[in-house]
C-alpha cells in the first residue's frame, strides 16, 4: 500500500520568521502519526499545508497521492479535519452541527446521529453546543470530522485544555478511530499522549524535525539510565553504594533512587534481599529527549 | 445546491435563536414605529392655546361657520381676570390671552413661541376681517379653498413605515454581515468550510439569501403593524415594487458590514463600527424625519448612503402611488454600491486574526 502521505522537504516563512523550514516526512497508510513539540514549533503550520489550507512557500505535499494545493474537492471527502478552535455553527445543538456537516458531504442524518452515539453523546444531542463541556466539543468536533468516514484525519491538539479524565476518554476514542483502519495524524505538546498513542513521532522544534520514529526506539537511543526506586530504610545509601558501585544512588528520606544502566542486575539484587518495597521503575521518556535533543527542559 | 441549502438552514437558525439579534433587527425598530406612530398619529399640528378674558362676543357670537374653523386651531379656556390669564401666558402655560374692548380686539402674547403666536394673530385677523366684511353687508368676493395634494388620508404613518423599515434592514443586514464575518474568523468557520467539499459561492449565497430571507421578515412584520386600523397605514398600488428595491439594498448594507467585518478583530469592535455606520447614515437618510428642508449639502451628502436611495424609493412605490418603473434608477445605484463596496471589501478581507 502507498503511503497516505508524504512530505518533501516544506517551508513556510511569515517575514523573517521560519514558521516550518524544511520537513520532510512519509506517513503510512493506517499508521497512527503524531508532530510533537511546544507551542510555536511549527506543528499547526504543518498540518495545515498538508491538510491544504495553506500554500507552502517551497516544498511538495502528497496527500493520498494528489496534491492538497489547490483546493482539490476531490480529495477533501476523503480526508477529515479537527482545527485546533471548535468550529461550530452558533447555537446549533450537537445534532444540528453534526447533521450540518453531514449534510456538507451528502451523508443521511442517520449516520449522523449513529457518530454521535459512537463519541457517547446522545444524551446531549439537544444541548447547544456553547454549553457542552470542553471533553464534549471537543469529542463532537472529532465526530464531525468522522462523519462522512474519511480515510485521513487530521486532528489539532485535540486534548489541549482538557482535564486528565477527559483525556484519557477522548485517547480510547481515538485508538478505536485508528484501529478502524484510518491513518490518524495528530498534533500534541504532551509528551506522554504521544508516547501512548502514537506509531511514530516527529519531534519538531523551531520548524524543523529533530528527530522521527517509534516513541519507543527513540526513548531506548537515548540510553539514558532507568531510575529504580524503593522505600527508604530498607537499605542505607552506603549499603546501596556498596552493592551497585555503577549506579547513582540518592535518597530523599521517602524514597532510596539508583540510576542505573543495568537495571537488571539492580533489580534480581533488590528482589534477593527482599527489598522490593514501594518498588517504581522509571525508564526515560520522550521529554529527556527533547532535553537531550535541544538542550533545553520541555515546556509544552 | 445541498451545500446552499443547508448552510442557509444553519445561519437562519442561528439568527432566530439570537436573541440580541431578533431584538434589534426586529423589536427595537418596531419600537421605534410604535412611539412615532403614536406620537404622530393626527397628524395635525398642534393646537395653540388660547385664553379669552371675561366677555369676548366678536368670538363667542361668531357664525358656526366661523367658530368651527377657530376651533380647528386653537383651544380657547375662559377667566374674568386679567392679571392671572397674563400670568399663564408670560410662563408659557398659553399662547395667547384675548380680550374685546367695545370694537378693538387686544391680543396679549408671548415671543417665547413664534408658531403659536403666529397661529392666533392669523386666527385673529380672520375673525376682524369677516366681521368687518359682515359690517358692509356686501357678500364676500373673493374665496380660499385649501386643497392638500396628497390623499387626503396621507398620514404621519405613511412616511414613518418605510423610513423606520429602511433603518431595520440596514441595521440587520450590515450587524448581521459584520458579526457573521468576525465569528467565523474567529471559530475558523471559514477554513473548516474550505476544507469540506461545499463551494465557496454556496456559503457566500446561502448568507447573502438568509440575509434577504430577514428583510423580507423585516418588511411583512413592518407592514403587518403598520396596516392595522389603529395605524391606518395605507399601501399604493404598486407596493410590491419595494421587493426588489429591498433586496437590492440588503446586498447594499452586506457589503457594509462585510468592510466593517473585514477590519474589526472582535463581535464589540464588529457591532460598534456597524453602529457608527448606520445611525448617522440612518438620520442623514431620513428614517426618521423628512430631509427635504435641510440645508443643501445634507442633501447632496445623503445620496452617498444606499439607505437614502432606498428610502426614497419605497416612498415612491410605497406611498406616493408613484410606477413600479420609477425605482429601477434607485435600484440600480443600490446595486453599485453593492459592487464597489465589495471590491474593497475582498481586498481587505482576512483568514485569520494574526
Amino acid at each position: 500500500m502507498p503511503p497516505s502521505i508524504v512530505v518533501t522537504d516544506i517551508r513556510k516563512w511569515y517575514g523573517e520568521t521560519h514558521a516550518v523550514d524544511g520537513v520532510s516526512f512519509e506517513v503510512e497508510a493506517g499508521e497512527f502519526f503524531g508532530i510533537l513539540g511546544p507551542n510555536g514549533a511549527g506543528k499547526t503550520t504543518t498540518l495545515e499545508i498538508i491538510e491544504g489550507l495553506r500554500k507552502a512557500d517551497a516544498g511538495r505535499v502528497s496527500l493520498l497521492g494528489l496534491s492538497p494545493w489547490p483546493r482539490n474537492p476531490r480529495l477533501l471527502p476523503r480526508i477529515g479535519v479537527q482545527l485546533q478552535a471548535s468550529s461550530f455553527f452558533e447555537r446549533l445543538t450537537a445534532r444540528e452541527q453534526i447533521r450540518t456537516f453531514a449534510a456538507l458531504y451528502g451523508v443521511p442524518p442517520a449516520k449522523a446521529d449513529e457518530m454521535l452515539e459512537v463519541v457517547a453523546l446522545e444524551d446531549k444531542a439537544d444541548t447547544r453546543t456553547e454549553k457542552l463541556s470542553g471533553g464534549q466539543v471537543q469529542r463532537l468536533s472529532i465526530a464531525c470530522a468522522l462523519v462522512h468516514g474519511p480515510e485521513v484525519v487530521f486532528l489539532d491538539e485535540p486534548t489541549a485544555a482538557l482535564d486528565p479524565q477527559a483525556r484519557r476518554n477522548l485517547w480510547d476514542l481515538l485508538r478505536d478511530i485508528n484501529a478502524q483502519g484510518r491513518t490518524v495524524v495528530l498534533t500534541t505538546h504532551y509528551m506522554d499522549e504521544a508516547e501512548l498513542l502514537c506509531d511514530r513521532v516527529a519531534i519538531m522544534d523551531a520548524g524543523k524535525i529533530l528527530q522521527l520514529g517509534p516513541p519507543a526506539s527513540l526513548v531506548r537511543g537515548l540510553e539514558a539510565p532507568t531510575r529504580i526506586g524503593i522505600e527508604t530504610g530498607l537499605l542505607s545509601i552506603e549499603e546501596a553504594k556498596q552493592v551497585f558501585p555503577d549506579a547513582d544512588v540518592e535518597d530523599d528520606g521517602v524514597s532510596l533512587t539508583m540510576s542505573t544502566r543495568n537495571p537488571a542486575v539492580v533489580l534480581s539484587t533488590l528482589a534477593d534481599r527482599n527489598a522490593l518495597r514501594g518498588l517504581s521503575v522509571r525508564g526515560a521518556t520522550l521529554e529527556d529527549v527533547f532535553l537531550t535533543l535541544t538542550g533545553r527542559e520541555y515546556r509544552a | 445546491m445541498k451545500g446552499f441549502l443547508t448552510l442557509a438552514r444553519a445561519m437562519f437558525l442561528g439568527w432566530r435563536r439570537d436573541r440580541a439579534a431578533l431584538f434589534f433587527t426586529l423589536l427595537f425598530p418596531l419600537i421605534f414605529l410604535l412611539i412615532f406612530g403614536s406620537l404622530f398619529k393626527s397628524g395635525n399640528a398642534p393646537k395653540a392655546k388660547v385664553i379669552l378674558i371675561g366677555a369676548v362676543p366678536m368670538i363667542e357670537q361668531a357664525p358656526a361657520a366661523v367658530q368651527d374653523r377657530i376651533n380647528d386651531v386653537l383651544k380657547i379656556t375662559k377667566v374674568d381676570d386679567l392679571d392671572s390669564a397674563l400670568a399663564k401666558v408670560k410662563n408659557g402655560d398659553d399662547a395667547a390671552a384675548i380680550e374685546q374692548r367695545g370694537n378693538q380686539l387686544v391680543v396679549h402674547f408671548s415671543r417665547s413661541d413664534a408658531t403659536a403666536s403666529g397661529a392666533v394673530f392669523a386666527a385673529v385677523n380672520s375673525i376682524v376681517e369677516g366681521a368687518n366684511l359682515a359690517a358692509t353687508g356686501q357678500p364676500a368676493r373673493f374665496q380660499v379653498d385649501a386643497q392638500q395634494v396628497e390623499d387626503k388620508s396621507l398620514k404621519p404613518i405613511q412616511f414613518m413605515t418605510p423610513g423606520i423599515l429602511g433603518y431595520a434592514i440596514a441595521l440587520g443586514a450590515t450587524f448581521g454581515a459584520a458579526a457573521t464575518l468576525v465569528t467565523w474568523r474567529q471559530k475558523k468557520i471559514l477554513r473548516r468550510l474550505t476544507l469540506s467539499p461545499v463551494r465557496v459561492q454556496s456559503v457566500i449565497t446561502a448568507r447573502v439569501v438568509v440575509a434577504m430571507g430577514i428583510a423580507l421578515i423585516q418588511m411583512a412584520l413592518f407592514l403587518a403593524v403598520a396596516l392595522t386600523p389603529y395605524f391606518g397605514l395605507k399601501l399604493s398600488r404598486y407596493w410590491w415594487m419595494a421587493i426588489p428595491l429591498i433586496l437590492s439594498a440588503t446586498l447594499a448594507f452586506l457589503s457594509i458590514g462585510l468592510l466593517a467585518g473585514a477590519k474589526a478583530k472582535s463581535m464589540e469592535a464588529a457591532s460598534a463600527i456597524a453602529n457608527l455606520i448606520t445611525i448617522p447614515m440612518a438620520f442623514l437618510s431620513g428614517s426618521f424625519f423628512p430631509i427635504e428642508n435641510t440645508p443643501g449639502w445634507i442633501q447632496a451628502l445623503a445620496k452617498v448612503f444606499p439607505l437614502r436611495h432606498l428610502n426614497v424609493g419605497m416612498l415612491d412605490v410605497m406611498v406616493r402611488g408613484k410606477g413600479p418603473l420609477s425605482v429601477l434608477p434607485q435600484i440600480g445605484i443600490l446595486l453599485g454600491f453593492t459592487v464597489v463596496l465589495s471590491a474593497i471589501a475582498a481586498r481587505l478581507f482576512r483568514w485569520d486574526d494574526v
